[in-house]
């Protein structure tokens, strides 16, 4: 396969970078922050998101969809990336229309799938529990009782959780905390007794919630794929999150770094503009070397989810740390160079410095996807 | 059958025949390399009958147009033929510095009488060619050279020195930039001559370098002689002819970052065994964790040597993109060597005698140092970037 983007792809960037710079532009998600928005993100942009068929970009047709793939998806969520769009397409597509159609019977399927992609429904995933990310560190149990069972625990930084109609929750039905074995995934409504979401206000402005559960009854049929089975369908879906959050995290880091370079060409010091200085043209340079690594990364994790690789999750590992490590160091110099101004809430960039830490740590930063890469490649 | 599957099978076929079983297996040293040219020593008879019948049938160059002793291939065509060729492991039948850089120049801007005379000769591996750039006062600072080219009606009589000349001692021909206005602004003086090494008054010094090797040579001028019809492009517009040459040499140094398969061990094997096998992770977690980022970053780097690649064959602009991959090519293999002594320690470090294999690590990592200082160095790479493709202001 060619590492570029096709006619259609091309089209639909350019597309979903219009309409994200004409109807969610930074100042919006501004705008959420300073008014306090409960729902922190906009459901009239969510609604046209999905009649462009963003929500169902991956799907069957049979199921809503609009049948392309999950470069498409990665190719509206870079979109989103470069304006900061809150959104749940990461959320309710990335990981939960995933976990379904990979792990979902077919009833399940034929009754949620369609129902997020016109946007009727909101689901999340909730599997983190602790401050680092740990696929197998679920202390949330739940027990078998009587035809279902009962779910108890507590999970954090459930992304959009506080907005969810719907939890994907993984919790444990076997084994002891840090297994593999033992690891089962529930679908579970919002609404149901016992559970009890709080919004958690995180750096970046964007949304994650607290999700208790106490004693929550869940039948047998909202078992999603095998019962002590689920950390190998998790973890498909969490490369699948992981090449996602790259694809958005690249469009944020490559705004960040277009305003840096426009920084550098207006702003003037000693009678020069600041642009001119080697100190900062080198470093402007080896910003966007590194730039040029993480874009074929991307793209290349992207392509090897829709071919099927049987190496996704070393793709995917590969392509969080090139990522991770770019957007540190894109944002920390555009602060740098900004000066002053950086530091000001009234300027933009500061909001790019945000998100990247939070994206970072969302589904492993680097340093744990460094880890993970040594392992799979068996040293 | 599909004409791309009859080839596929032709040249199978043909290479079952005629590559002989000795060319069958990856390069392992330098001295396996075959340079051609009039003083050509070859290694073996099979060395030379490979070369010669590979050049016979166009496949030195093969996507060259026949009259210049290519095989006209288009694109998929070449494709398959390079991957029956690695099917088989079968070695570069000729490895050749004017193919790479100068023959891309000689088709954008020589006339078609040059490229009859001097395209075929480098296609059969008949003459080596050498690069003529750098000299003792001009570095990166390339257009500020002074080797003359004076006009003497129908010669050109050139004095002068290059330095870094890469085999200018094992050359036959060299490509050389002269200066041929004194008087014009330093890239405006600049002309492109092409001369042969045999020529009167010309003469070299290998220079020995860090690793031991002398791959480099001074070379020397001394009223050297130089026919009118072997100057390439306009005179004194010789600098666009050589900005042009260069993106293909920071190509192939670029080259240098990619991951490739192991001669030997697998590095990460090594690492399990002289550091320490903890539980089948590499006991160092430090270099563990470096080994890491250095595979990543490497892998990174070869799918964007791909990407960029793929972008050109979509009708992209190569110009740009080479000075990002000679600076993460060049710092990547570096990165390399640098880790490879880390993970072996002093084993690496061995200099002469069987047990250190000649001191063939050392040697290697130290030449790898020139990789950012060749072909352009990283900072010069780094400043092309700034104001050709961010646009930043020049001061």
């Amino acid at each position: 396969m060619s590492l570029v983007l096709n006619e259609e792809q091309l089209l639909l960037q350019s597309t979903a970078e219009d309409f994200f710079r004409d109807k969610a532009p930074v100042s919006a998600l501004r705008k959420l922050r300073d008014e306090n928005d409960t729902d922190g993100f906009s459901r009239n942009l969510w609604r046209e998101m999905t009649e462009m068929g963003w929500a169902g970009t991956f799907l069957p047709e049979r199921y809503g969809g609009l049948e392309c793939g999950f470069a498409e998806l990665g190719v509206v969520l870079q979109a989103g990336g470069r304006t900061l769009v809150a959104s749940p397409l990461f959320s309710c597509v990335a990981l939960s229309a995933s976990a379904l159609l990979l792990g979902g019977s077919e009833l399940q399927k034929e009754e949620l799938l369609p129902r997020i992609a016109s946007g009727d429904l909101l689901l999340s995933l909730a599997f983190q529990e602790g401050s680092h990310h740990n696929p197998t560190a679920v202390e949330t149990l739940a027990q078998e009782n009587g035809d279902g069972f009962s779910l108890s625990g507590r999970k954090a930084y459930v992304p959009d959780g506080h907005v969810a109609d719907r939890l994907i929750v993984v919790a444990r039905t076997d084994g002891q905390t840090g297994d593999e074995h033992g690891l089962s995934l529930f679908l579970v409504s919002s609404d149901s007794p016992g559970v009890h979401l709080e919004r958690q206000c995180m750096v970046d402005s964007r949304n994650m919630a607290e999700v208790r559960l106490d004693a929550v009854e869940v039948s047998r049929n909202e078992l999603l794929g095998e019962l002590h089975g689920g950390y190998a369908l998790l973890c498909q879906v969490l490369d699948r999150g992981n090449i996602a959050l790259a694809a958005e995290m690249l469009g944020s880091l490559q705004s960040a770094f277009g305003r840096t370079m426009d920084y550098l060409k207006q702003r003037e010091q000693f009678g020069e503009l600041i642009g001119s200085f080697q100190a900062l043209q080198h470093r402007a340079s080896k910003m966007f070397c590194e730039i040029e690594l993480s874009k074929s990364v991307v793209l290349n994790a992207l392509q090897a989810i829709d071919e099927g690789a049987d190496n996704l999750p070393l793709v995917a590992s590969m392509a969080k740390v090139q990522v991770a490590e770019t957007f540190r160091l894109v944002s920390g110099e555009a602060i740098q160079m900004f000066g002053g101004i950086g530091m000001t809430d009234e300027e933009e960039i500061g909001f790019f410095l945000k998100r990247a830490r939070v994206a970072q740590q969302m589904l492993g930063d680097e340093h744990y996807h460094l880890q993970r890469y040594a392992t799979l490649r068996g040293y | 059958m599909e004409p791309l599957q009859q080839f596929r099978e032709e040249t199978r076929e043909w290479l079952e025949e005629n590559c002989p079983a000795s060319m069958r297996n990856p390069i392992k040293s330098d001295e396996d390399v075959c340079w051609g040219g009039r003083k050509v020593v070859f290694q073996s008879d099979e060395q030379r009958v490979w070369l010669e019948r590979m050049a016979a049938r166009g496949w030195t160059v093969p996507d060259w147009p026949q009259e210049y002793g290519g095989a006209g291939l288009d694109r998929a065509h070449c494709k398959v033929l390079q991957q029956e060729l690695g099917r088989m492991s079968c070695r570069p039948a000729l490895t050749s510095l004017g193919i790479i850089m100068l023959a891309p120049a000689l088709f954008k801007f020589a006339t078609q009488q040059q490229k009859r005379e001097h395209m075929p000769k480098m296609a059969r591996g008949e003459i080596r060619w050498c690069q003529g750039y750098s000299e003792p006062g001009s570095g990166s600072d390339l257009a500020s050279l002074k080797t003359s080219a004076v006009d003497k009606g129908d010669y050109y009589l050139v004095n002068g020195s290059k330095i870094w000349t890469s085999y200018a001692n094992m050359a036959d021909w060299i490509f050389c930039l002269v200066r041929t206005d004194p008087q014009a602004a330093k890239r405006e003086g600049i002309s492109f001559l092409l001369f042969d090494m045999a020529s009167e008054g010309v003469s070299t010094s290998p220079i020995r370098l860090l690793s031991g090797a002398s791959p480099f040579c001074q070379t020397f001028f001394d009223n050297v002689k130089v026919p009118k019809e072997n100057l390439v492009g306009e005179v004194n517009r010789g600098w666009t002819v050589a900005k042009y040459l260069l993106q293909f040499e920071r190509n192939m140094a670029a080259g240098l970052g990619r991951s490739r398969s192991p001669r030997r061990k697998p590095i990460e094997q090594v690492a399990l065994e002289t550091l320490g096998n903890d539980g089948g992770k590499i006991a160092d977690p430090v270099l563990r964790h470096k080994l890491a980022r250095f595979q990543i970053r490497e892998q990174a780097f070869t799918l964007t040597m791909q990407r960029v690649g793929d972008e050109m064959k979509a009708g992209g602009d190569p110009g740009p993109a080479s000075s990002v991959l000679k600076y993460c090519g060049s710092e990547t293999n570096k990165d390399r060597h640098e880790l490879n002594l880390a993970i072996r320690g002093m084993d690496s470090l061995g200099w002469e005698g069987e047990a250190f294999d000649g001191g063939r690590i050392a040697r290697s990592w130290l030449r790898s140092k020139a990789n950012s200082i060749e072909g352009g160095t990283s900072e010069i790479q780094l400043n092309i970037i700034a104001k050709r493709v961010l646009g930043l202001p020049s001061t």
